[in-house]
């Protein structure tokens, strides 16, 4: 396990939003969800490479813009065509009004 | 149950039927040779990467979802009597449901007498190759249409290095369906990028030699290219539903359950005109990756015996050089327009009917930029929201908020 990598502050993502978040050449999405909570994927949609972070958070769902290809960000779970491929998720904590993210 | 059609509102469908805990068997039928595969990249990537088709699903998933893929055969009719449809090896499939996915041809140009080969339409994988294979430095493309897949052809001819004019009879490009803007913002971009774009002038004639297409237009100039490619629009494909005594109108005619006028009997897609409830339940055909998708999903549950109307909000995309255009919902019987820039000369065009409801929304930007204010402005246009036209102009008021009033 490599260390805690810090994203950003808290309040640079918004309720019900993602991020995008780039790191030694990978790109990640981070997410705040309506319950407050936060958590991380790959950033990229299993389909076609396309940024998941300029998709639309609703629920626990993260949608591709482009697409439509849904994901389950809390577990990675594809969620129906024209994904079948799983997001990978990774561990993201918060401490001091910041928000750390552990890669793999 | 049987699928007529392997796209990807066929290829859809047969999946949502298992998804949806359907144990008989399932037949997919198809008049090409490939499994379903993607069309959207036919435009884009297809013509610069390596020729290569990108499946829908790999052999191996319909094998674990028992479907059986019938490809490269040509049905030649229904039989609503018999609940059957025809070969045209004399063979029969019998089924208990039907859905029609049959989606849509190119639109064909009466003008045109080919004879060479140089004059083109753009559907299929090998169209797409064959045009591939046309394009490049110092070759020169013709292009008959602004609409996406004309503009989407140019842009990616023009990557590739090929000189580029396109021809529309229209007063400016991409007239159906999006603002004059937006449209703007393209045909400069086109025009930056070296594309002649010659609008508000048709074609008399175009005729083909060994070595290239003679192109007439209306106001006595004449093109000549390489090669022409025709982009003027589709036509659903409907003549087995009418030769079956199926309703047609402007597309094989479905409910809003997607039932056509024979029973047991559905359509689909981009073949299929239906009545579209967040606009009055007037009748639209839309052609559209989403669409199929979103179709073939229903279809699959009211094939099912469900009941389900069709509630989605038409949304097409379209890509051109580092542009992305994105459109939600249909703009006639708006009153207003309302426009919120997002920055870097990205914009998203709100339309408001007279009391206020939005109905349309049209965004442009650098890669992915307006998707998220598309997305939820398409949720806004199903659930019937009224704007605030001032806090819609304000890219600091969040569009979600809208939803949560």
């Amino acid at each position: 396990m490599s260390d805690w990598i810090k994203v950003c502050a808290m309040d640079n993502i918004n309720e019900e939003d993602v991020i995008r978040f780039d790191h030694s050449g990978k790109t990640y999405a981070i997410y705040r969800s309506p319950e407050d909570t936060f958590h991380a994927t790959d950033g990229l949609c299993t389909h076609e490479k396309i940024h998941l972070a300029d998709g639309l958070v609703m629920d626990d769902i993260i949608e591709c813009p482009k697409h439509n290809g849904r994901f389950n960000y809390k577990t990675g779970a594809a969620k129906g065509a024209p994904v079948c491929v799983n997001l990978q998720t990774y561990p993201v904590k918060v401490e001091d009004g910041a928000v750390f993210l552990q890669v793999a | 149950m049987v699928i007529l059609g392997a796209g990807e509102c066929g290829a859809r469908t047969a999946f949502a039927l298992r998804e949806n805990n359907y144990d008989g068997p399932i037949t997919l039928v198809g008049d090409e040779t490939h499994l379903p595969y993607e069309r959207p990249p036919l435009s884009k990537s297809t013509l610069i990467d390596e020729p290569g088709h990108k499946p829908i699903a790999a052999m191996e998933q319909y094998r674990q979802a028992s479907i059986e893929v019938r490809l490269g055969v040509k049905v030649v009719s229904i039989l609503p009597a018999e609940r059957s449809i025809a070969f045209s090896d004399g063979g029969r499939l019998p089924y208990d449901k039907l859905l029609l996915a049959t989606g849509a041809r190119p639109r064909r140009l009466p003008e045109t007498t080919p004879s060479h080969g140089r004059i083109k339409y753009l559907r299929t994988f090998e169209d797409a190759v064959d045009i591939r294979s046309r394009l490049g430095t110092g070759k020169s493309l013709a292009i008959i249409g602004a609409g996406f897949i004309g503009l989407e052809l140019a842009a990616t001819a023009r990557k590739m290095g090929t000189n580029v004019v396109v021809v529309e009879a229209q007063p400016r490009v991409l007239m159906r369906g999006v603002p004059e803007a937006i449209a703007n913002v393209i045909a400069t971009r086109h025009a930056e990028e070296g594309v002649e774009l010659r609008c508000g002038v048709w074609i008399t004639s175009m005729t083909e030699s060994d070595d290239k297409v003679s192109i007439m237009l209306a106001d006595g100039n004449n093109i000549e290219a390489d090669t022409a490619v025709v982009g003027i629009g589709a036509l659903p494909n409907t003549s087995l539903a009418e030769a079956a005594g199926i309703d047609v109108d402007n597309g094989i005619a479905v409910d809003e359950t997607l039932r056509t006028s024979i029973p047991n009997i559905f359509a689909a897609g981009d073949c299929c005109s239906f009545p579209i409830a967040v606009y009055g339940g007037r009748r639209v055909r839309l052609e559209a990756w989403r669409n199929a998708q979103d179709q073939g999903n229903l279809a699959a549950r009211n094939m099912l015996g469900g009941n389900e109307a069709v509630d989605s909000v038409p949304y097409f995309w379209s890509d051109q050089y580092d542009l992305t255009l994105q459109v939600s919902g249909l703009s006639d019987g708006a009153v207003s327009t309302v426009r919120r820039d997002l920055g870097d000369d990205s914009f998203i065009l709100f339309y408001l009917d007279a009391e206020g409801t939005l109905i349309s929304a049209s965004g442009i930007g650098r890669g992915s930029i307006v998707a998220k204010d598309i997305r939820l402005a398409e949720k806004m246009i199903g659930s019937r929201v009224k704007v605030n036209a001032e806090a819609l102009a304000s890219p600091d008021v969040r569009l979600r908020s809208f939803l949560s009033t």
